[in-house]
């Protein structure tokens, strides 16, 4: 049997990992990529407490179904925007992306 | 040890030598083929955690949708920042300060609540919970409008991806 305390460790491991991509990269792809991981993490903790915790009811998997749709819709929009913004000023990096600021 | 155990300490090992490759490698590609493993070892954690429909969804929105926009995205924006110049910032060590410090927060707050080393309950019914599922996403005493709230997102988010990466005619 696996405790429930090996899930969480590896999701805070895992979290952390795609934070540190989030943070630090400067390709705006890599940093959805570093978003994925943590929101892939945030799933596996859903699951785990479901599974765990509450296993009579359904909250956690439906809150899981949940965080794919919103996890597909935002990759869909920001790879689309950084599309976008590479038409316009042929770069991909986070710090060009300045736009909006004055 | 039990044959779980050893299936969990691979997967969670190869998992996280694949997640830590996303955020370093150079390559975008690289980036892009690790972080399908990456989700490749999530699904199959579903797989261990008894919910195999999510184990299935994890493969097919993922790894056959997410990914696969990714490495389009990637292969789109190919010829800036391939091989020159450094791939991340040049105070990355604060951004590892941070993820660290978050990490020990965590640690520390798990460690001391007292359901941390539970033992998972015996799973009842396990093939109605597909049924269960599907049932409590549409009916309207639970999590219909939830439900509804996510393909209104998704929707917009379509429309919004089409608008917003479309070519303008001028």
């Amino acid at each position: 049997m696996i405790p429930l305390s090996w899930y969480l460790i590896f999701a805070a491991i895992l979290f952390c990992v795609g934070l540190y991509g989030v943070l630090v990269r400067k390709n705006a792809i890599a940093i959805l990529m570093g978003i994925e991981l943590m929101l892939n993490s945030i799933n596996i903790n859903l699951i785990a407490f479901w599974r765990y915790r509450s296993s009579d009811g359904i909250a956690g998997q439906a809150f899981a179904i949940i965080v794919f749709a919103v996890a597909a819709a935002e990759v869909a929009v920001g790879l689309a925007l950084i599309i976008s913004i590479y038409r316009r000023r042929s770069s991909v990096v986070a710090d060009d992306m300045n736009m909006l600021k004055w | 040890m039990t044959a779980e155990q050893l299936i969990f300490i691979i997967v969670a090992a190869v998992t996280l030598v694949a997640g830590i490759s996303v955020v370093t490698s150079r390559n975008l590609i690289h980036s892009a083929l690790w972080l399908i493993l990456t989700l490749f070892g999530v699904a199959i954690f579903y797989v261990l955690l008894d919910a195999g429909f999510f184990a299935v969804i994890q493969v097919i929105i993922y790894i056959g949708a997410i990914a696969i926009l990714f490495i389009f995205a990637a292969m789109l924006t190919r010829r800036v920042m391939q091989d020159t110049g450094p791939q991340t910032n040049p105070n990355w060590w604060l951004g590892g300060l941070i993820a660290l410090l978050l990490f020990a927060g965590i640690a520390f707050i798990l460690i001391n609540w007292q359901g941390f080393s539970s033992l998972a309950p015996e799973l009842t019914n396990p093939s109605g919970r597909i049924i269960q599922l599907g049932l409590a996403l549409v009916s309207p005493d639970q999590y219909v409008l939830p439900f509804e709230l996510a393909s209104v997102l998704l929707v917009a988010g379509m429309i919004g991806a089409i608008f917003v990466a479309g070519e303008k005619k001028q």
